[in-house]
């Protein structure tokens, strides 16, 4: 069985991806996880995770064009040009 | 990563545009393959590579040496199921990779493949046969195969504890007696040759298939100058003697040196090394005696997952 091994390099960092052990029960993999990205300090906690138990997301098609919810969809530079020329406030022409 | 499958050319495009690719990922059969015998050559390296060390393990000189040589042991052989587990995702069962290993099928480092005659061994096999290593595994932190190029990271970061220790060994004995320095300068005698192998043949990084799929992005002999810029300089200051007489640094930073005997490298890696065979029964040895331990713990697993 594949378990996927999480670490937190430090306190108040993410849990980031380090690999995977292959263990025979949970008991083996938590020893195997440990002995191979905890012995040396370079991690204060770990998450160990049968592989089968994660879902992964990979769609994000933007099938709807739904660029309203996102920085590029709001394009101001046109429309603040015309409002200060409209307001008399635009910067005079050099 | 396109969602269709590319044409190999369209993905050959990809990654040697520096894509990278992710083990769901559809992948050319060429590649899968090419990926399989090289990160399985170097699983098998990491295993291997612990025996010559091993033998000194009872024989280290004081306690402090005896655990940093048991730590580096314990450090390849992890290294091994690392490099290992790429290897299953990529498809090919590790026990298969243990079958092929012991029965001769496969192959590992020319290094590994020599005798460990003193202890200046041991200094000279953590710092040089190391410091060749790093080379080519830091060439790895960019291969297009993105879980191998991972996974090198923490065994590079390991690396570099042996590299220390390595040079810890050779530089305490080079202050001690005259003895001792002899049994460095004779232990670097006989680890050159195999050194300036360990990179392999100078093929031109263009007709290298493994660096055209950029499993690995730098060619033979540019990591073979690498080790000798970064490291005859390291020898040459403790007043050691590289046991070349043509080499030199060339004025455009070349290093000149003589021609490896390339057939004593393709006899030695296809299982003909000194002590290929030694070795290989060792492992096989072990793997025999420890079946029962697989077969009991598996045994229990599979009940935990019927019951």
């Amino acid at each position: 069985m594949i378990y996927e091994v999480f670490r937190r390099e430090r306190r108040g960092q993410p849990f980031e991806h380090a690999g995977s052990v292959a263990a025979p029960d949970v008991a083996f993999a938590h020893a195997y996880a440990h002995e191979q990205y905890g012995r040396r300090g370079e991690s204060v906690a770990l998450w160990v995770v049968p592989r089968d138990a994660i879902h992964g997301v990979e769609d994000f098609v933007d099938e709807l064009g739904k660029n309203y919810h996102r920085v590029d969809g709001y394009s101001l530079k046109a429309k603040l040009k015309e409002a200060r020329e409209r307001a008399g406030t635009a910067a005079p022409d050099r | 990563m396109a969602e269709k499958p590319l044409t190999d050319q369209e993905f050959l495009a990809y990654v040697q545009g520096g894509g990278q690719v992710e083990v769901d990922d559809w992948m050319p059969d060429d590649y899968r393959a090419k990926l399989i015998k090289f990160i399985e050559m170097h699983g098998n390296s990491e295993l291997m590579g612990v025996l010559p060390e091993r033998e000194w393990i009872l024989r280290a000189p004081t306690l402090q040496r005896k655990l940093a040589l048991t730590a580096k042991v314990q450090d390849e052989v992890g290294h091994a199921q690392l490099i290992y587990r790429v290897v299953e995702d990529l498809g090919k069962p590790r026990e298969q990779c243990l079958e092929d290993l012991v029965a001769g099928r496969a192959k590992f480092h020319n290094v590994f493949h020599y005798p460990t005659k003193t202890w200046g061994d041991v200094g000279v096999i953590a710092w040089l046969v190391d410091a060749a290593a790093i080379i080519s595994q830091k060439a790895l932190l960019k291969c297009s195969y993105a879980p191998y190029a991972r996974i090198m990271k923490k065994i590079c970061w390991e690396e570099s504890f042996h590299i220390l220790h390595g040079r810890d060994v050779v530089l305490t004995m080079m202050l001690g007696a005259d003895e001792q320095r002899e049994l460095v300068q004779e232990a670097l005698d006989r680890w050159w040759a195999p050194l300036m192998m360990f990179h392999g043949n100078p093929i031109p990084a263009e007709n290298d298939p493994v660096v055209e799929w950029r499993i690995k992005t730098q060619g033979n002999e540019e990591a073979r100058q690498q080790f000798l810029e970064g490291y005859v300089p390291q020898i040459w200051e403790l007043g050691l003697m590289v046991p070349d007489p043509k080499l030199r640094r060339r004025d455009d930073g070349v290093w000149e040196y003589t021609e490896p005997d390339w057939d004593e490298l393709r006899h030695v890696v296809t299982g003909h090394g000194p002590r290929t065979e030694e070795r290989l029964g060792l492992r096989r040895l072990t793997r025999d005696e420890t079946a029962w331990v697989r077969q009991v713990v598996l045994a229990d697993s599979h009940r935990a997952y019927a019951a």
